[in-house]
């Protein structure tokens, strides 16, 4: 995988393989500390103390198509390849935490890529999971709540075009209060701390 | 794009939705989306299709994931189910592939054979 938004794609995947109905997926920029912070945190299944142990472990899955799971030692490996690091938090019948620490200048790091389209394709493909979706650039922050959305909705699935197609948008207004004015580059990797357009 | 033109979309798809939800002849389009499945590229097959679906207007169609389908070599793969049709199974998807299937297939029930398992195989 050669983008990040692509790994949390797959994490998220997880969570809801594991069952959870509500998934917050966070991504945070922190160009003081030279972080850039992935954490996907969901209410599924869980894993035991001991799946846990071995969950980042590229032999150890609970699927059947597949006799390797590579979703979460290939996460592991990209966060700590850039200096970073990696922890994982599950509790059985509760849920489980995800966080990989990226160094945001390491050249080792992959950029962050189509987060929004990794979004909402999620929304699109899980109607019935709730996702908040939290987006943090230095002092900036933007937030999709699909519990706020589904609200207003009603009886309209959220995973109908017309909507996907206002998501889009939405997102994308997201990106540009976000960088201030400033659209991100193709890649994803301008998070910058630019202030243009800034009362 | 703020949350109450959401409101407003909402009420003109209301207003759509008894005919779709009445039509016998809903399609499924399904796309794979293990890990393996995500990194040959499904997600921008995927949200090609729904922008596709959507720029046409077309009704009667349900774009959605499933897990892996244990042909990682073919992928990405889309299933299109239709009511009383066998499956038709595209493989090796790309996002231009994709604008096809609607355009040939799902608006003129035309199935693009050169891209299907059977040709590939
Ligand atoms: N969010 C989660 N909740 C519960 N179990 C999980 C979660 N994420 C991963 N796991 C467990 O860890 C295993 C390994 O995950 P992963 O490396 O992504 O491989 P795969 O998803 O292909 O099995 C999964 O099979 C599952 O048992
Ligand atoms: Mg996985």
């Amino acid at each position: 995988m050669e983008e990040l938004s692509l790994h949390i794609l797959d994490l998220a995947q997880n969570s809801i393989a594991a069952g959870a109905d509500q998934v917050k997926l966070t991504v945070e920029e922190q160009p003081s500390n030279d972080t850039l912070t992935i954490t996907v945190l969901d209410n599924g299944c869980g894993m035991s103390a001991a799946q846990a142990e071995q969950a980042a472990d590229p032999f150890f899955t609970t699927r059947h198509t597949r006799s390797i799971g590579l979703g979460l030692p290939l996460f592991k490996m990209a966060a700590e390849l850039t200096g970073g690091s990696f922890s994982l938090h599950s509790a059985k019948g509760k849920g489980t935490q995800i966080r990989g620490v990226f160094r945001l200048s390491s050249i080792d790091r992959m950029p962050l890529g189509d987060l929004n389209g990794t979004l909402l394709l999620l929304i699109q493909c899980n109607p019935s999971t709730d996702f908040i979706y939290t987006r943090i650039c230095g002092n900036r922050n933007f937030e999709l709540d699909t519990r706020r959305i589904r609200r207003i909705l009603g009886e309209v699935p959220i995973n109908r075009p017309e909507i996907t197609v206002f998501l889009r948008k939405y997102l994308k207004e997201g990106d540009l209060e976000l960088k201030g004015g400033v659209y991100l580059d193709e890649s994803g990797r301008a998070c910058s701390n630019q202030r243009q357009g800034e009362k | 794009m703020s949350l109450e033109e959401l409101a407003q979309i909402r009420d003109k798809v209301r207003s759509k939705m008894n005919i779709r939800e009445a039509d016998p002849n809903n399609i499924r389009v399904l796309v794979g989306m293990a890990t393996c499945g995500i990194a040959a590229g499904a997600r921008p097959v995927l949200n090609t299709l729904v922008e596709e679906i959507q720029k046409r207007s077309l009704q009667n169609i349900t774009v959605t994931q499933t897990g892996c389908i244990g042909i990682c070599q073919y992928e990405p793969i889309v299933e299109v189910l239709e009511p009383g049709k066998e499956k038709v199974t595209y493989v090796n998807m790309t996002p231009e592939k994709a604008v096809r299937v609607v355009s040939d297939h799902l608006v003129n029930g035309n199935v693009v054979d050169a891209f299907t398992i059977g040709a590939a195989e």
